[in-house]
C-alpha cells in the first residue's frame, strides 16, 4: 500500500497523471471510489481485501475524463476492463495508467500490452460461492429456474444500480431509457423486470469479464450478476472469444462464422 | 367436453425466403392450421431477441423464428449474425426458466412452401399440448400498461 501511495504521489507531482482513481475508505469495511488530484492527497488511497469493486466504470466518465489522464487502482478484473474498453474504441493508450495490485505488489501498466500479457498469467475463474450457485442453477429444471429467477427479479426496484456500476455499460443514450419504442416498462414488476435483467445480459454477453460488479452493488442482494455471467459463459463455449482478453480483439456478437455449430434450428 | 385450447403463435419471419415459402404454401393450396400470426421483417438479422419476449408477454403460447438458409441471405450475412445472437438467446431463455418447447427455430427458404406448412402444424400441435403459457401471462397481467 505505501508503494501506492508513493507511486501515486510522484505522478501527481510531475503531472504524468491529474487524477488517481483509487478505493478508499467508507463505512465500516466498505470501500468507496476515491479521486485524488493532488500529491498531498494520496493519504486518501487505501488497499486491500475489501478493494473488489470494479473501478474501470469511471474511465469512461466525462467528469473524469475531463480531469486528464488517469491513473487507476486495478484489480484483475480492472485490467480486463481496460482492455474490453480498449477493443471497443472508448480508451486510448495515452489517457490511462493501470496501478496493477497483483499478489501484495504494485505493478505500473502503461501499455495495453503489457497489461494483456500480464492478464494472460491470471488465472480466470469466478469465484466458488458464484460457481456454486451457477452449478445449482443449470442443474434445476427448467420450472424451478423460473421460480428462482421470478422470486428473485420481483424484488428488483429498477435502480439501475448494476447498469450504472458496470464498466461495459458506457452507452450515453441506454436501451433503458428509450420510449419510442417502450422497450423496457419504466414501472418495475415482474415481467418488466425480467425483460430488463435479459436486455443486460444480452448486452453483456462477449463483453462481460465477469467482475461481479453488478451483483454486489445490487441493493437487495439479487444475484445478477449470474445472468451476465451465464451469458458471458455461453459466448466462450460456442465462439471460443471471451471479454477482456486482449484490445484488439472483435466482439464476439457482432461478427459471425459461415460454420458456427448449432442444432437446433431445423 | 371442454372446449380445445386453441394455441396463439406469432412468427417472425424474413421477407424474402420464410415469407415468399408461407406464400407458395397458400399458392400450392397446401392447408396448414391457422393459429399462427405472421410477422414479416426485412431479415432474420432484424429480429430482435426482445421481439420473442414482447411476443411471450403480450399473450403468445408459442413463436416461431424462421428466415433464409445460411447462404441464402438476401442481405449476405443477416442470418449468420441472427443465428449467433439465437444460439446466446437460447441458452439465456433457458437459464431464466422460458420453457424452449414454446419456439421454433427453422430456415424455410421460398421454395418450401410444404415445410412451413409441417412446421406450422407441428408447432401448434407440441404448444397445445403445453397449453396456455400461463406462467408469462401471469407474470405479463401485471406489467402490461
Amino acid at each position: 500500500m505505501e508503494e501506492l501511495k508513493l507511486k501515486a504521489k510522484q505522478l501527481l507531482a510531475a503531472g504524468t497523471v491529474k487524477v488517481v482513481i483509487g478505493y478508499g475508505t467508507g463505512t465500516g469495511d466498505v470501500r468507496r471510489p476515491v479521486f485524488v488530484r493532488s500529491a498531498d492527497k494520496v493519504d486518501d488511497l487505501v488497499f486491500d481485501g475489501s478493494c473488489t469493486q470494479n473501478l474501470a466504470t469511471y474511465l469512461t466518465k466525462v467528469e473524469v475524463r475531463a480531469m486528464g489522464r488517469m491513473a487507476i487502482v486495478a484489480v484483475p478484473s480492472t485490467l480486463r476492463s481496460i482492455l474490453q474498453l480498449a477493443a471497443e474504441k472508448q480508451l486510448r493508450e495515452e489517457n490511462v495508467l493501470a496501478l496493477a495490485m497483483l499478489d501484495g505488489s504494485m505493478k505500473e501498466l502503461a501499455a495495453f500490452d503489457a497489461i494483456e500479457e500480464t492478464v494472460a498469467t491470471i488465472p480466470d475463474a469466478i469465484s466458488a460461492t458464484d460457481q456454486a450457485m451457477m452449478d445449482k442453477l443449470t442443474a434445476m429444471s427448467v420450472g424451478e429456474r423460473r421460480a428462482f429467477w421470478a422470486a428473485e427479479l420481483n424484488r428488483c426496484v429498477k435502480c439501475y444500480a448494476c447498469r450504472s456500476s458496470c464498466p461495459m455499460c458506457y452507452c450515453e443514450r441506454c436501451t433503458m431509457d428509450c420510449n419510442r419504442p417502450q422497450w423496457i416498462p419504466v414501472a418495475s414488476h415482474g415481467i418488466g423486470n425480467l425483460e430488463y435483467h435479459m436486455v443486460r445480459a444480452m448486452h453483456l454477453a462477449g463483453r462481460c469479464v465477469q467482475c461481479g460488479t453488478c451483483g454486489a452493488a445490487c441493493p437487495i442482494g439479487i444475484p445478477v450478476h449470474l445472468l451476465t455471467f451465464f451469458a458471458e459463459g455461453t459466448v466462450r463455449r460456442q465462439f471460443g472469444q471471451k471479454g477482456g482478453g486482449s484490445a484488439k480483439l472483435d466482439y464476439a456478437m457482432s461478427t459471425f462464422k459461415p460454420d458456427d455449430k448449432e442444432e437446433f434450428i431445423r | 367436453m371442454a372446449e380445445q385450447f386453441e394455441p396463439k403463435l406469432t412468427a417472425f419471419v424474413c421477407n424474402w425466403c420464410t415469407y415468399a415459402g408461407a406464400d407458395l404454401t397458400g399458392t400450392s393450396r397446401i392447408k396448414y392450421q391457422s393459429n399462427v400470426r405472421v410477422i414479416r421483417l426485412p431479415c432474420t438479422g432484424r429480429i430482435d431477441f426482445m421481439m420473442v419476449l414482447k411476443a411471450f408477454s403480450r399473450g403468445s403460447d408459442g413463436v416461431i423464428i424462421s428466415g433464409c438458409h445460411p447462404n441464402d441471405c438476401h442481405y449476405t450475412s443477416g442470418n449468420y449474425h441472427a443465428r449467433r445472437r439465437w444460439m446466446v438467446f437460447r441458452d439465456l431463455l433457458d437459464f431464466v426458466g422460458i420453457d424452449l418447447n414454446r419456439i421454433t427455430f427453422s430456415w424455410v427458404s421460398a421454395a418450401e412452401g410444404a415445410k412451413w406448412a409441417e412446421l406450422v402444424n407441428e408447432t401448434t400441435n407440441r404448444v397445445r399440448e403445453l397449453g396456455p403459457y400461463q406462467e408469462i401471462q401471469q407474470l405479463a397481467a401485471v406489467g402490461i400498461e
